[in-house]
């Protein structure tokens, strides 16, 4: 069904949208009038900070307690609404509601930790306790809050859990400062939050407060979230304090570097997300920001270098051709150098090698100078080499392996590479000489 | 104002259905560590909701249902999906998971310019319990058992009978295959039920509940019944088929109370009534806490007594053995002023006066004496304190002079060391039995 003006509401009608490449620039560098401008700057300096504090609390583990002190902050909100009320002041201030919400999630937190010391508690259910028991005194209250007269309390919780269209320019002058104190934070503590995060065992036995350093964390993480939740809304806040920093994890394992990568995902989901929803019309930025961080998680995870899906995929499949060229030249050298075609399908078969390997394996071997493939396979002395070496180390695990393992002989099979990496010389020696008197032939070199 | 059969039925029935259900569902959320799972759905179906809404412009129909369930499956296969693939720990994956959906699903509002409709948040939030009103309902309470009336039964509150029944049949029919899933995966997959498969449909019974619970109660009473009434049975039972059974009587206590609560006791105080569903989480939370401190078993009551109890037995123990090991020495009549202090809050004179209760020792003038069962408990204490010695420098091989501090804490449990020597490592005598 389409209106009068031609735009359609269904979800594919797009006509018409797309913005000019004049408007696109002027937006990206603050120069899309006022309001977008407080919007793109607030929203990129939320990202950052979200994106620094995120990452401690995913390395504690903790990735949603964001969520669970985002829903706590509501009855800290309406008590605060109450008690001005009572005391005569306009309950709607946000300063004061602000208060509220804060020390309403820190009681929050101090909540969670408290209940992890009940028996048979553990860390999500905590949390999602807290969560859901606080909101609902929240929801409670504001309840009451609604029947008051003249209490002025209309649509109090959307004025608290922001909409990031209506920003006001306080709200990006909040988010610098807001940014600013999780950066220095980050930068000061960094060291005490690292061996926090990775052994808070060893940290309470080397006397570090790891009691008040948690707390210091999780205090952070209040205040982005009460900064980020008037401004921008519940969900914005807690995907800014959780996509960037496990878009970061994939990038480094470093702490310095997963720090400033979450604080530069998170910045640029914010910049790319409010850009692109002030270009395109009826798109809500608090939406886009997310679906761009989304899709920055997505890149991370699939492109990163190591820790990323497509670099293990490629890391395994190396792997196996490796352990393949191995099999191979190890079978041919002990069958005096050659393979017919049919001794090579055998032990394929054998070795569960799929239609792509078969397919690719005579030209590796040619390509690394170990085989001819005229008429199956026939080694090369570097071929014959390796495999005479691949059959040794063979021998010797699975010495090692029955003698000093307990593995029962029939049991043994054998990915591993050279066995001096792994064992040391006089071990090595040790297993020759076994294996020699038992085989009665030598061990090859 | 009172409970009302035309006003109160149908959203106390609807409370009541939706927290049992949530409730017996839970407890293997919970046990699995996936409490939050039932947070993540109910943001991520949006989507499927609008999807389904926009697919069939019926706002009420069972299309919305099915296509917040699909979203609620969707959701639990992308968060495996994360977490396998990016080895990505658990809650980092439900976050990511339901907020993107979540995003995606207020995107598709907006683009649909669907504003008019009423898929707001704060509906998806509190739910409209007060709009299950019933008006050809019968003026009294008995008259609800006429099969004309029930005929009329709002549709969501039959969505919710269907899926509390459904989800009592499962956790009976499958309850050996859902426990051992739950408590031990992989011991599971090897005896032949995949855990991979009960999850899923664990899963989809969760969904199916969550989005069947919705409309009446709202998320947040969602969340709530799939977390607190399991961990509150967990504090009062150790056993699997007990705590299903205790979760649902919770949760069933806490739909009622709760009710009750934000309906009658606002009206007693001449306040207008407050929100139901939060009064429910509330009152859910207040039963933990009531649990977590006067279980039984796992209360902060219970442990506090037990621990008195405990260290009570330790000092009165304590005593009896200096007292012994004075006796060994030669004196039978110690003055209680040269008993030094212990470290901890029983004085010797509190030890000494327990001790008297118990009958294993005797004040004589301003000195003790033990009594003669007091010999024989302070020989056992004794007795196990030298065993332990000779135990752990034999077996432990601790050297001698470092075994005194440990001993002295293990003589206090009801364990003996397999020792035969006669003699400890001190050389002193290891009296017999």
């Amino acid at each position: 069904m389409t209106t009068a003006s031609g735009r359609g509401t269904s979800l594919t009608d797009v006509a018409d949208d797309w913005p000019t490449l004049a408007e696109t620039l002027r937006v990206m560098t603050f120069n899309g009038g006022f309001n977008t401008n407080v919007v793109v700057l607030a929203t990129t300096m939320l990202g950052i900070a979200a994106g620094i504090v995120g990452v401690f609390a995913l390395l504690r583990k903790r990735s949603l307690m964001g969520d669970a002190l985002a829903h706590a902050t509501l009855p800290g909100i309406a008590v605060a609404f109450i008690v001005a009320f009572a005391l005569g002041w306009q309950g709607r201030s946000l300063p004061v509601l602000m208060v509220g919400a804060t020390v309403s999630g820190v009681v929050g937190v101090l909540c969670v930790q408290w209940l992890l010391r009940v028996p048979r508690v553990h860390e999500d259910a905590a949390i999602g306790i807290v969560l859901s028991v606080f909101f609902g005194v929240g929801v409670v209250l504001l309840s009451v809050i609604q029947k008051l007269p003249n209490a002025n309390a209309g649509g109090i919780d959307t004025f608290i859990y922001g909409q990031t269209a209506a920003m006001a320019p306080a709200d990006s002058y909040l988010m610098a400062a807001v940014a600013m104190i999780a950066v220095l934070a980050a930068a000061l503590l960094l060291k005490e939050m690292a061996i926090v995060c990775f052994n808070d065992g060893f940290a309470r036995v080397d006397g570090w407060p790891v009691g008040l350093i948690d707390l210091l964390m999780m205090a952070l993480v209040v205040i982005v979230t009460v900064a980020g939740l008037q401004a921008v809304g519940l969900i914005l806040v807690i995907a800014l304090l959780i996509i960037p920093a496990v878009s970061a994890r994939f990038w480094t394992e470093r702490l310095w570097l997963l720090v400033i990568v979450a604080g530069c995902i998170g910045g640029m989901s914010g910049y790319l997300g409010s850009v692109t929803s002030a270009l395109l019309p009826r798109k809500p930025a608090g939406a886009v920001i997310v679906l761009v961080a989304g899709g920055l998680f997505l890149v991370s995870m699939f492109v990163a270098p190591r820790r990323g899906v497509l670099a293990s995929l490629l890391r395994r499949l190396r792997l196996r051709v490796k352990i393949a060229v191995d099999h191979v030249t190890e079978f041919a050298a002990e069958r005096g150098g050659h393979l017919d075609v049919d001794a090579v399908r055998r032990l394929g078969e054998l070795r569960g090698w799929g239609m792509v390997l078969r397919w690719w394996l005579p030209g590796h071997l040619r390509r690394l100078g170990l085989a001819t493939t005229v008429d199956g396979i026939r080694l090369t002395n570097a071929g014959k080499d390796r495999g005479k070496r691949v059959a040794r180390n063979h021998r010797l695990w699975e010495r090692y392996l029955v003698t000093h393992a307990d593995i029962a002989p029939s049991h043994i099979d054998w990915t591993v590479d050279e066995v001096e990496h792994v064992l040391d010389a006089d071990v090595i020696e040790r297993l020759e000489r076994e294996t020699e008197a038992a085989n009665g032939k030598a061990v090859p070199a | 104002m009172t409970l009302t059969p035309s006003l109160d039925f149908f959203p106390l029935l609807a409370a009541l259905l939706a927290a049992a259900t949530c409730g017996l569902l839970g407890n293997f959320l919970v046990l699995r560590r996936l409490s939050l799972m039932g947070d993540a759905i109910s943001h991520s179906v949006l989507p499927g909701l609008v999807i389904a809404f926009l697919i069939t412009s019926d706002r009420g129909g069972v299309a919305m249902f099915v296509g917040a369930a699909l979203a609620g499956v969707l959701t639990v296969v992308l968060i495996e999906v994360v977490k396998k693939l990016g080895r990505v720990e658990p809650g980092a994956a439900m976050g990511v998971v339901f907020s993107v959906l979540f995003a995606a699903g207020v995107l598709l509002i907006e683009q649909a310019a669907a504003r008019h409709v009423d898929l707001a948040a704060d509906c998806l939030l509190y739910g409209q319990l007060e709009t299950l009103a019933w008006f050809e309902a019968p003026t009294t309470w008995l008259g609800l058992f006429d099969t004309a009336t029930l005929d009329a039964m709002p549709r969501s509150v039959v969505l919710l009978l269907i899926v509390a029944v459904a989800s009592v049949v499962l956790s009976v029919l499958l309850f050996k295959e859902l426990r051992i899933a739950a408590f031990d995966p992989g011991l599971a997959t090897t005896q032949g039920v995949s855990a991979t498969v009960m999850h899923y449909v664990l899963m989809t019974f969760v969904a199916a509940a969550t989005v069947a619970s919705f409309e009446a109660v709202g998320s947040i009473l969602v969340i709530a019944m799939l977390i607190v009434p399991a961990v509150t049975a967990r504090l009062l039972t150790n056993r699997l088929a007990p705590q299903l059974v205790v979760s649902v009587v919770v949760a069933l206590m806490a739909g009622a109370g709760g009710y009750l609560a934000a309906t009658i006791v606002p009206a007693l105080l001449g306040a207008a009534s407050v929100n139901a569903a939060g009064s429910m989480t509330v009152m859910a939370g207040v039963l933990l806490v009531v649990a977590a401190v006067f279980s039984p078993t796992h209360g902060l009551v219970a442990r506090v007594v037990r621990r008195r109890r405990l260290s009570r037995r330790s000092a009165v123990d304590d005593l009896l053995a200096r007292l012994l090991r004075h006796r060994e020495r030669g004196t039978h009549r110690v003055p209680l002023v040269e008993l030094k202090p212990t470290p901890g809050l029983i004085t010797p004179a509190r030890s000494a006066a327990f001790a008297e209760r118990l009958g294993l020792v005797r004040h004589d003038g301003d000195a003790l004496v033990l009594t003669d069962t007091g010999i024989e408990r302070a020989t056992d204490v004794v007795r196990r304190h030298r065993q332990w010695e000779t135990y752990l420098v034999n077996e432990a091989e601790l050297r001698p002079d470092h075994v005194h501090d440990t001993a002295e804490q293990l003589e206090h449990l009801p364990v003996k060391p397999d020792v035969t020597d006669r003699t400890d490592p001190h050389g002193r005598p290891i009296p017999g039995k």
